[in-house]
């Protein structure tokens, strides 16, 4: 802009008069009000926040190992294998609630993942622009109500309606059959690893489709269009274009829903059944998992080997996670590598 | 953004300042323990509060937890329906006394049997919850209930899943009947139960024994009585089968001699009408409180309930201590002292 | 010739087009219907558990549940301190925990994204989502309560705090990642400072989505009662100091559904209504607030 000027014996202002116009003096240049101080003090709270959650977790993890070190030098690694859980006889060993807490959340997932999806699609595709806030508010309630409802319709509603309308009939349909009629003996009253499974997916339900409509929602409109535009049905579009531009946040919302079911007690607490035996892998058993264990005998444990065992137990669930969320990872990691490859 | 980012933090300001209040400044005691004991002490509580203003607040985590929490001194009082032995507590610098009796039930859930019309006895109750007895048709019980007609149905036992001074007694008194269950199982707050289904607290239980069908479970008298459950008649030491009422644990309780020693366990007892499975429930203090004036607080407010609480007991289905027990238990208050040696209590 | 035979290939050629249209179609009419069903599915829950409360609490929910404390069995009572307890204790909660919720959401999202700090610290907080709220109850008592040999309202807030704080950093920070960087990128080409564009540009594109989280978070510790049985314990009468023991809805509910008691019974109910009116009233709120911004 300067070489086209004339040379400047004129200034702006006196140029801006000549010219006729009225125009008003330009601001004068104002000195920077936030400095490279503040960016720095800024950082530095970010960072300390960060911190602060590693430790968080060190704390917690910590203090568990302290409570937990006379079980854990007793028993070592046994703990997880055996199923004996004696307070009397100060015997303990974390093979059931491992399993109930493993199976549960299986199940919770393998429910509330596709139904989470469809209702996010339902929601950012398919529903009228009227319907979407109060049909998203409605489904966000399911989150609202809180665990120990969950537990108490469970036993005293669902309970009995799933045990005459899903397990009698299960079971008549399989019995007999090697394997799978092995998976629906036992007693069918309503209590067991199914009922605290189909809860515990009804409950996450909200979470997991929570964040998959909102990052659905933020995808850039143009990649959608520009599919469409190409001719792809909604489904294609949704399959190809939008699921992959937010399968960060797809996975970040699974990963809160499974947290929430690896951690979920009082719900668990009232339908699991609570029985420490690993007899049958009935899913209509009754059986334990490591929150209700923590929840039903945590307060009665005596200070020695039975609140360390639990706590030992608390800090297995920590490694379950820890497991869960590094396969997720690399499956992620997977996923992006596989990205602009040829599908 | 700005504004109603103003506004909230005007108002946490104001809720935070408000939490500084303490309204009314009474004096507030915290006393923490068994589930058992819990409505009877909440009304007391509410009671004394209307009457003198002091604030007692108990709260029911379970037995063990009282007892831990009285350990590390993070309530003024404990309560736990499992007594401790003198030995453990003289270990601890502790003293326990009782303040209510009551009873463990059996209920069950059997099409065409009417309350009180099942009997059972201690032998026969533990092969149940061994996993022994398997049918209600069995001999064995056949034989103990003649006249009924008993289904060839799975006896479904629920028991208690979480830890409580209701499963203390229960197995307490299974370990004293039935000797396999003495070796096998034991008795603890919590056990390992070799059949049955959890409930969790009274209300699982019940629930469960309300919707399976023929089930059997166990919970407080309280319970069953508020509930109208489908109880069953016990055989005492005397061989006699009794109903589970206030009068049938009093003829536990009496015969206890609490001059000796406050650690007693009511099952089992003497007298020919004695409900088999009963228990006191007792309040934990220490002997050398940092605190003196709170310890005088808890005291006057349980002398308070020996004298004026017996009526809201019956009403709710407890039994309240004889009046000769609460003349030793007075004197017992002696041992509370604080740093300096006085003793804390106010007579 | 070649007319004929490109002619019959074309043909040949837009019939297959066709037939795979209508595959496509089809399939997308089914995945559009399995979505229909599946938004059904949730509402039916949804509706069922909604119907069973309504039902069972709107009986309980006098003037009275809402002025008077919690009485003992078989009295006429309410809610009163109960409510104020949970109030205080989520509202106090969610003040300490969402500020560094969010702070560290944005340090994950902002600053060194790839970093070693950053990677652990995504990782750690995912397992924090996880922690059972029991287990952090407890760790809360063993860090608070015994050294202060007493439960307060104080412990309760601590371990609400904590349960805030994951839910808030990894919605954040899923939010934050998804706005475009056309948008940083123009302010700062306006030689707007780092975080003036992290907090008025960035956050406030993705302040829906962050909201969304702190009112998950928010609903979350409304309904829990495991972290507070340790830490707040509860109290039978009306406090509002935090240094004392304090009660709260889901402790009181989950006390007074688990008795034999049918006062209690249907306090409890009405309890469980009143968290669910509050959260979901909350939600609409939040909800109408961003909204009605953008």
């Amino acid at each position: 802009m300067s070489s086209t000027l004339p040379a400047s014996e004129m200034s702006f202002n006196q140029l801006a008069r000549s010219s006729g116009r009225v125009m008003t003096n330009p601001p004068p240049i104002k000195v920077a009000r936030s400095g490279p101080m503040a960016d720095r003090i800024f950082g530095w709270l970010a960072k300390g926040a960060a911190l602060f959650t590693l430790g968080m977790l060190v704390a917690i993890l910590a203090s568990l190992t302290i409570s937990a070190w006379p079980a854990i030098s007793k028993y070592g690694f046994g703990f997880l294998t055996s199923t004996t859980w004696d307070p009397v006889r100060e015997e303990f060993g974390g093979l059931v609630m491992i399993y109930g807490t493993l199976m549960t959340s299986v199940i919770a997932l393998l429910i509330a993942v596709p139904v989470s999806f469809g209702i996010a699609l339902f929601l950012t595709e398919l529903s009228p622009a009227w319907l979407k806030r109060p049909l998203g508010t409605a489904i966000e309630l399911l989150a609202a109500i809180p665990s120990i409802v969950y537990g108490m319709w469970g036993l005293l509603v669902f309970g009995p309606l799933l045990a005459t309308y899903v397990q009698q009939p299960l079971q008549a349909l399989f019995a007999g059959v090697p394997y799978l009629g092995a998976l629906f003996s036992g007693p069918p009253v309503g209590i067991g690893i199914l009922s605290a499974g189909i809860i515990l997916a009804i409950m996450i339900i909200p979470f997991i489709s929570a964040v998959m409509r909102d990052v659905f929602e933020v995808t850039p409109t143009l990649l959608k269009e520009s599919a469409y535009g190409l001719g792809a049905t909604t489904w294609e579009v949704v399959s190809k274009v939008v699921l992959p531009y937010t399968k960060a946040g797809v996975i970040g919302g699974i990963m809160l829903g499974l947290g929430r079911a690896i951690g979920e007690t009082m719900a668990v607490t009232f339908v699991i059944g609570n029985l420490n035996q690993l007899d049958s892998l009935s899913l209509f058993q009754a059986a334990n998992s490591i929150t209700s264990a923590l929840a039903n005998e945590f307060a009665e444990a005596g200070e020695g080997l039975h609140q360390a065992s639990l706590m030992y137990l608390g800090l297995v669930l920590f490694f379950i996670t820890f497991v869960v969320l590094t396969l997720s990872k690399i499956l992620l990691s997977q996923l992006k590598k596989n990205e602009g490859s040829k599908t | 953004m700005k504004t109603s980012f103003k506004i909230a933090l005007i108002s946490m300001a104001g809720v935070a300042s408000m939490s500084y209040v303490n309204l009314a400044g009474a004096q507030e005691i915290t006393g923490a323990g068994a589930t058992f004991p819990a409505p009877l002490y909440a009304k007391w509580a509410a009671d004394y509060n209307k009457a003198t203003g002091v604030k007692i607040n108990y709260q029911s985590v379970g037995s063990g937890a009282g007892i831990k929490q009285i350990d590390s001194k993070t309530v003024d009082f404990g309560a736990s329906d499992m007594p401790q032995t003198d030995e453990v507590l003289a270990k601890k610098g502790q003293m326990q006394f009782p303040t209510a009796i009551g009873g463990v039930v059996p209920v069950i859930n059997i099409k065409g049997i009417n309350p009180g019309q099942l009997k059972l006895n201690g032998q026969v109750l533990g092969d149940i919850y061994l996993g022994k007895i398997t049918k209600w048709n069995d001999p064995v019980l056949k034989a103990l209930n003649p006249s009924l007609a008993l289904p060839d149905a799975a006896i479904a036992q629920v028991r208690r899943a979480d830890g409580s001074g209701t499963t203390f007694i229960f197995t307490n008194y299974l370990s004293k009947v039935n000797p396999e269950w003495k070796t096998k199982v034991g008795e603890g707050t919590a056990v390992n139960w070799p059949a049955g289904a959890g409930g969790k607290g009274n209300e699982g239980v019940a629930a469960f024994v309300g919707r399976l069908p023929n089930s059997i479970g166990y919970v407080e008298y309280s319970y069953v009585k508020q509930n109208k459950m489908n109880y069953a008649l016990m055989q005492n030491s005397g061989g006699n089968f009794v109903h589970p009422d206030e009068a049938a644990f009093k003829a536990a309780a009496a015969g206890a001699d609490w001059n000796k020693s406050f650690y007693q366990i009511l099952t089992n007892q003497p007298g020919k009408d004695a409900w088999p499975i009963s228990g006191a429930t007792f309040i934990l203090m220490h002997k050398l409180q940092d605190k003196p004036a709170n310890a005088t607080e808890t005291l006057k407010f349980f002398a308070w309930a020996y004298k004026n609480g017996d009526k809201v007991a019956n009403s709710l289905d407890y039994v309240p201590m004889p009046k000769s027990v609460v003349g030793s238990i007075e004197k017992a208050w002696g041992e509370i002292k604080d740093t300096t040696g006085k003793p804390v209590a106010f007579k | 010739m070649m007319t004929r035979e490109i002619l019959l290939q074309s043909d040949a050629l837009e019939q297959s087009r066709q037939a795979r249209y209508a595959q496509r179609k089809f399939v997308n009419r089914i995945a559009l219907t399995l979505s229909l069903m599946a938004m059904a599915f949730g509402l039916f829950w949804l509706f069922w558990i909604l119907f069973e409360t309504i039902r069972l609490g709107v009986d309980g929910l006098t003037l009275d549940t809402l002025t008077q404390m919690t009485p003992p069995p078989n009295d006429a009572g309410g809610l009163a301190n109960a409510i104020y307890g949970s109030f205080l204790m989520v509202l106090l909660a969610t003040f300490v925990g969402t500020p560094i919720g969010v702070m560290a959401g944005i340090y994950l999202a902002e600053f060194d994204t790839k970093g070693w700090l950053a990677q652990v610290t995504r990782f750690v907080n995912d397992i924090l989502l996880s922690a059972p709220s029991i287990v952090i109850g407890l760790f809360v008592y063993a860090v608070i309560v015994t050294r202060f040999k007493s439960f307060s309202g104080y412990a309760g807030v601590m371990a609400l705090a904590l349960i805030v704080i994951p839910v808030v950093i990894r919605t954040t920070e899923n939010m934050l990642q998804l706005v475009p960087p056309g948008l940083r990128e123009a302010a700062y080409a306006l030689g707007a400072p780092k975080w003036k564009v992290i907090l008025s540009i960035t956050l406030r594109a993705a302040r829906s989505g962050v909201v969304t989280g702190v009112l998950l978070a928010v609903a979350r510790i409304a309904g829990e009662t495991a972290p507070l049985l340790f830490t707040a314990l509860s109290n039978q009468f009306w406090t509002s100091s935090l240094s004392e023991p304090m009660a709260s809805l889901p402790v009181t509910i989950f006390k007074f559904a688990m008795s034999p008691y049918e006062n209690w019974q249907k306090l409890a109910w009405a309890g469980v209504f009143i968290i669910t009116i509050a959260v979901l009233g909350l939600n609409i709120l939040a909800r109408v607030l961003t909204r009605s911004r953008s």
